[in-house]
């Protein structure tokens, strides 16, 4: 039937269209099935990619058009890294990183093998922990911020209620210590369940029989987490965090919508000060320079970590 | 057959010409954009007159005062053709003139005679002149805006606060004439239980994304004698925005900031301002003279619980505003800049501006507010008049948002964040702002 419906095709092709189309290779055929998203690509990733590169060089601004571009050469490049507020920024983010990364992989892989003892109802719970991740952010970030208030909020009040000091004095928000805890903690909530799916996905991996044969030589529990469990789950455990770590390297939303970076810059990670430069100060060329640091920073740490998991998978 | 596809050939051409009549009619239509807040209602409603009297119908594209400088500008800077009239922000004017957003209306004006001379002097020089002080005008003064104060009337009129105040701090409970008054007041309130409930003293600008801390502070700064730059030589900044007076003046706003204000008001604006004295938890609240007309009919705190009083002085008896509010401008990329004009015409004219008043608009015209009866009606009038005469405002250069950023910055990482001293706070601007300025050129 199908080589029937083929061969009317292929009689009702006019003959000058049906020479063109023989004379195709099959690696042409490929190349032209595959060039509508080649050049999407190109147009929306890869020429912004080069425009940016372009105009870090620059003094431009987008918001005076007619301003002659002059080229700066690496001026751009040269202030930022001997920005203070810059550097400033850049450990805010590392602080942010590397506090949410340890949280959600240590509460995350915990809950991944809690969940895979697979108790009673151990399917409810699951989907009940889901649950903070199939919020949007946005809708995240504005309740959290209700529940931060000191006047009002419940976060306050359960802190109160159990450390007995007053609710008016637990400022989560608007205290310089507490206000980067506060971004971590509803970053770690949303954010966990994420990491204990990979997780779970690497321990269902384990072969049964692994453990059996571990069962037989008497090895204890501990000997099987620590021997087997761990090594095997390691490579989904570094995927969740390679995930994690280029996510909340580029955190903005919810840093924006519960402090904003404040108080004061204590938690201007260094995509609000991007987001500054670029759409608020319209200093176009130099937060196109800074852009270009952070997407080299970020590139060259993703690599150097892809290839550490491609050797943990090779052992 | 023939019939009937006559029918069907009829159908189609009527509903092809009414829906190019309608088409044409819409193509008419203005859109004006401004912020999403009071003031832009009342607009709405008094723009259903110059439909009536034109003909031509009035879109609106308001923005929440959040997102609207951002949503705006990007707008202007990509030559957008979605708004045709802008009620732009007072300190854009020098960008949107120079890489021209806006039309010029010099020659607008004379046609029609209007008159820069017929509006308050501050509304010209803040919403319409770029260069400042000079007759080149890019928008009508359309909503005069200025930070003034609110108070809870029925508060400091009990007798026993009335009493325990005078024996603490030696004079009458009332409107505070200076800073340090104020600073008393907000302390005395600070934590007091009041009809059952805890109430704080003030509520302040702290906000941190857009505008906010710089608005709050500079209100405070200028009455204790800060100044954006020498006056004998333009952009020359250090000892005039860094002087003695204006470290104190920082100080006492951190001050007023550490002691009054409700707990986790570190980021507070103008609604969060409103929240906090309509649900009753301030004694006194910095605000835009907009919210008042809201806030006097608020069955809360509105009525005779509320009172108004302008800036106080600051220690050496200098007295000076935050100015507020904005022009109406003709955007240069729409093309229906006649109609646009027209509305500029009508706008200006004495009996709008009048109903732009009893609205809850707050006109710019002298025949207005000079009106002998304008102070009394309004219980806010008279604040609002007096509050106008002693404004300043923020730097309008084109590198505006850069000059804002970094005063956002430096005032919150000190003001909020408690980093650094007030002197090193106004070192630092100083610092940003030659660094704005060099770049630009204009040192």
């Amino acid at each position: 039937m199908l080589n029937r419906t083929a061969e009317t095709v292929a009689r009702a092709t006019p003959e000058p269209l049906a020479r063109k189309v023989r004379g195709i290779s099959d690696k042409g055929l490929a190349w032209l099935f595959i060039s509508p998203t080649i050049l999407l690509l190109l147009a929306i990733n890869i020429f912004p990619l080069f425009w940016a590169i372009y105009l870090s060089f620059t003094n431009y601004r987008a918001n005076r058009p007619n301003e002659v571009v002059k080229n700066l050469g690496f001026a751009n490049y040269q202030r930022i890294l001997g920005d203070q507020d810059i550097w400033i920024a850049m450990q805010t983010t590392a602080h942010f990183v590397f506090w949410t990364i340890l949280l959600q992989t240590l509460i995350g892989f915990t809950l991944a093998w809690l969940i895979d003892r697979k108790f009673r109802g151990h399917a409810f719970w699951t989907t009940l922990i889901l649950v903070p991740m199939m919020l949007s952010p946005a809708v995240v970030g504005n309740f959290w911020r209700f529940l931060y208030e000191p006047q009002i909020g419940l976060f306050s009040y359960v802190i109160s209620f159990a450390s007995g000091i007053p609710p008016t004095s637990i400022q989560m928000l608007s205290n310089v210590s507490l206000a980067p805890w506060s971004i971590i903690i509803v970053d770690t909530w949303m954010w966990t369940p994420y990491v204990m799916l990979i997780c779970l996905a690497g321990l269902r991996s384990i072969p049964e029989y692994i453990y059996e044969a571990a069962e037989v030589d008497r090895a204890s529990n501990w000997r099987q987490f620590w021997s087997i469990t761990l090594p095997m789950a390691l490579p989904f455990i570094m995927l969740a965090v390679l995930f994690r770590g280029i996510e909340n390297f580029k955190m903005f939303d919810m840093v924006n919508l519960l402090t904003g970076g404040g108080p004061g810059s204590t938690t201007e990670v260094a995509s609000i000060t991007l987001k500054r430069q670029a759409f608020e100060s319209w200093r176009t060329g130099y937060s196109s320079a800074f852009a270009i640091i952070l997407f080299v920073a970020v590139f060259g740490l993703a690599n150097i970590y892809v290839k550490a998991l491609n050797k943990v998978k090779q052992r | 057959m023939k019939s009937s596809l006559k029918l069907a050939m009829g159908l189609a051409s009527a509903i092809a010409a009414s829906t190019a009549v309608s088409n044409a009619a819409h193509a008419e239509d203005l859109t004006l954009c401004w912020a999403a807040w009071d003031p832009a209602n009342a607009l709405v409603e008094l723009s259903k007159d110059f439909t009536k009297e034109t003909g031509i119908g009035m879109k609106f594209e308001f923005v929440p005062w959040t997102n609207y400088a951002d949503r705006f500008l990007n707008e202007l800077n990509s030559h957008g053709k979605l708004c045709d009239l802008i009620i732009g922000d007072s300190q854009w004017i020098g960008g949107a003139a120079e890489n021209g957003h806006y039309v010029k209306l010099n020659d607008f004006f004379d046609k029609e005679k209007i008159s820069m001379d017929d509006f308050v002097p501050a509304t010209v020089v803040g919403y319409s002149e770029w260069p400042k002080n000079t007759p080149n005008y890019w928008a009508l003064p359309a909503m005069g805006d200025v930070v003034g104060w609110t108070y809870r009337k029925d508060w400091f009129s009990k007798p026993e606060l009335q009493k325990e105040f005078k024996e603490k701090y030696g004079w009458d409970l009332g409107p505070p004439a200076t800073f340090d008054q104020l600073k008393q007041i907000a302390e005395f309130f600070q934590k007091r239980q009041i009809d059952g409930k805890t109430v704080y003293g003030a509520s302040i600008y702290t906000e941190r994304g857009s505008e906010g801390i710089t608005m709050g502070a500079m209100d405070v700064l200028y009455s204790y004698g800060f100044q954006y730059e020498n006056p004998k030589k333009p952009y020359e900044m250090e000892g005039f925005v860094n002087s003695d007076k204006s470290v104190k003046g920082l100080e006492f706003y951190k001050a007023l900031y550490d002691c009054c204000t409700p707990p986790g008001a570190s980021n507070s604006y103008m609604g969060e301002g409103v929240d906090a004295f309509k649900s009753g938890q301030v004694a006194m609240h910095m605000n835009f003279a907009f919210t008042w007309p809201g806030l006097q009919k608020d069955e809360n705190v509105g009525g005779d619980k509320i009172g108004y009083f302008v800036n106080p002085k600051g220690p050496d008896g200098d007295q000076f505003a935050q100015l507020g509010g904005q022009g109406i401008s003709v955007v240069s990329y729409s093309d229906k800049q006649e109609s646009a004009l027209k509305y500029i015409k009508w706008f200006a004219n004495k009996d709008v501006q009048a109903k732009w008043w009893s609205l809850g608009g707050y006109s710019c015209l002298n025949a207005v507010v000079k009106d002998p009866k304008f102070p009394a009606s309004q219980p806010y009038a008279q604040t609002f008049l007096d509050s106008m005469a002693i404004v300043k405002d923020f730097w309008a250069e084109p590198s505006y948002a850069p000059l804002l950023q970094a005063s956002q910055k430096r005032f919150h990482d000190y003001v909020v964040a408690g980093q650094g001293s007030p002197k090193d706070a106004l070192d630092g601007l100083v610092k940003d702002w030659t660094q704005v300025f060099q770049d630009d050129g204009k040192m």
